[in-house]
């Protein structure tokens, strides 16, 4: 650890796009550890929301605020997309490219490179062209491109949305071994198995405005606002 | 149609033989076109991607004035070119009106707007796939233009042949800043239009189909080193 970022702090912010507000007021603090399950259908603001928290999104008004100034805090962050972006280039360029990026010496490379290919399972696909490997794949070379730099926390944009259960466990242990690890994860999902399985944290968000936010089993078993409650229990929220 | 028969033999022979003024002609096209094209692509490419990449307020105009610039007339080039060097003009001094770098000056200026407006495209699409992830990943804007190059050189290759033959074949220009001067500033495409109004069409001809085949060898050779259509699309 260089340095703590954590705890991160959002308040008042607001993403206002076209004259629609696609997210806020909100208020959140992010303290130090836990694995943060986002919630909620689609539209409701989840991936507006990692996404200002990330930096990837301009707020209309309020703002973000780590630890340590926005510089430095950017480092130690990561982002998983939706549909993994590959660059075309190897599998082994692929994970280079983040060490590349803040300058790790050509030698002290290749060790963590092997090493994450090899949890991903893909340490006899290196010299392969990243575009061509199958969603799961690249889902999870994504994955392992955005912990390569050992971030403190991790946000994930519905990684497992397009991927089948073989996959999804396979994904799903990486991140509970990175959580294990200390990182801190913030991860955007409507699938409810899913977030029963990893959540600590519970984050519901519904119409661009978060109804529930507490620790996962207490939120799961005694829902206090009437959306999660239907969100749950399988309902449709309109 | 006896002419361009003519022409292909004059061509064989002129080949065959390996003609001493030939050779010299087209070492000479070779190295005036290739010269500024390193020199166009050396500025076109990176601004082109910085062009895709940047956000600023008069893009559009400057987009637009880009692609109009892409049509400049090799003639006006080739006039404003020897204004400026001539000895009355601004940069006089140096002399250099009527020699190979003045051809390659002006050459500059013909392609890189083509070989920028292409490159524009292609990174525009080639950016807004890696957006997202660029800007996540912290990169600074020299290594994001860095990483479009790369990863988009095959549509940099394309717009760099584009300009490699806008600059063989371009003579307006370079007949007025070089003056096609026997032994110093003749190339195969100036030395065409004078055989061509001296009235002999078959060694005109003959400069012709070699400058073809010069198009299509560089382009095959370039290919070839390049491995474009083995490796797949990326």
């Amino acid at each position: 650890m260089v340095t703590q970022v954590l705890p991160a702090e959002m308040r008042g912010a607001l993403v206002r796009r076209r004259r629609k507000t696609l997210l806020g007021p909100v208020d959140l603090t992010l303290a130090g550890t836990g694995f943060t399950m986002v919630l909620g259908p689609n539209g409701a603001g989840k991936t507006t929301l990692l996404k200002a928290l990330h930096g990837l999104e301009r707020l209309s008004s309020g703002e973000v605020s780590w630890a340590v100034p926005d510089t430095q805090a950017r480092l130690r962050q990561a982002y998983v997309f939706q549909s993994p972006i590959m660059l075309r280039r190897t599998v082994r360029a692929n994970l280079e490219y983040p060490l590349q990026l803040v300058g790790v010496p050509k030698t002290e490379r290749s060790g963590p490179i092997e090493n994450w290919a090899t949890k991903i399972g893909l340490k006899d696909a290196l010299d392969r062209p990243a575009p061509r490997l199958s969603g799961g794949e690249k889902q999870k070379l994504a994955l392992a491109r955005a912990l390569i730099r050992d971030p403190e926390i991790l946000f994930l944009d519905e990684p497992c949305a397009n991927l089948d259960g073989r996959s999804t466990r396979e994904i799903e242990v990486l991140l509970q071994s990175a959580y294990r690890a200390g990182t801190r994860i913030v991860m955007a999902t409507h699938d409810l198995g899913q977030a029963r399985r990893l959540a600590t944290d519970v984050l519901f968000l519904f119409d661009g405005k978060i109804h529930e936010c507490g620790a996962a089993p207490e939120c799961f078993d005694a829902p206090t606002t009437q959306e999660f409650k239907t969100f749950l229990e399988g309902g449709i929220l309109e | 149609m006896s002419d361009i028969w003519t022409g292909l033999v004059a061509a064989f022979w002129l080949i065959v033989t390996g003609d001493a003024d030939l050779v010299e002609i087209t070492l000479r096209s070779l190295q005036v076109s290739l010269t500024a094209l390193v020199i166009a692509s050396a500025i076109a490419l990176p601004f082109g991607t910085w062009l895709a990449i940047r956000r600023f307020r008069y893009r559009r105009t400057a987009i637009a004035v880009l692609n109009a610039f892409m049509g400049l007339p090799p003639v006006v080039v080739g006039l404003i070119v020897y204004m400026l060097l001539s000895r009355s003009g601004p940069f006089g001094v140096f002399g250099l009106l009527f020699t190979p770098t003045a051809m390659i000056i002006a050459q500059v200026i013909i392609v890189t707007p083509l070989i920028a407006s292409i490159t524009h495209q292609a990174m525009r699409e080639l950016w807004a796939e890696y957006h997202d992830l660029l800007i996540s990943l912290n990169t600074t804007p020299r290594q994001r233009i860095w990483t479009l190059i790369i990863d988009g050189r095959r549509a940099l290759l394309t717009a760099t042949l584009a300009g490699f033959g806008r600059a063989i074949g371009e003579v307006g220009a370079i007949m007025i800043v070089g003056g096609n001067i026997d032994h110093a500033t003749r190339v195969l495409t100036t030395a065409i239009a004078l055989e061509t109004s001296k009235g002999d069409f078959a060694l005109a001809l003959g400069l012709g189909f070699i400058l073809i085949a010069l198009a299509l060898g560089v382009n095959i050779l370039i290919h070839t080193l390049s491995r474009t259509e083995r490796e797949g699309r990326w």
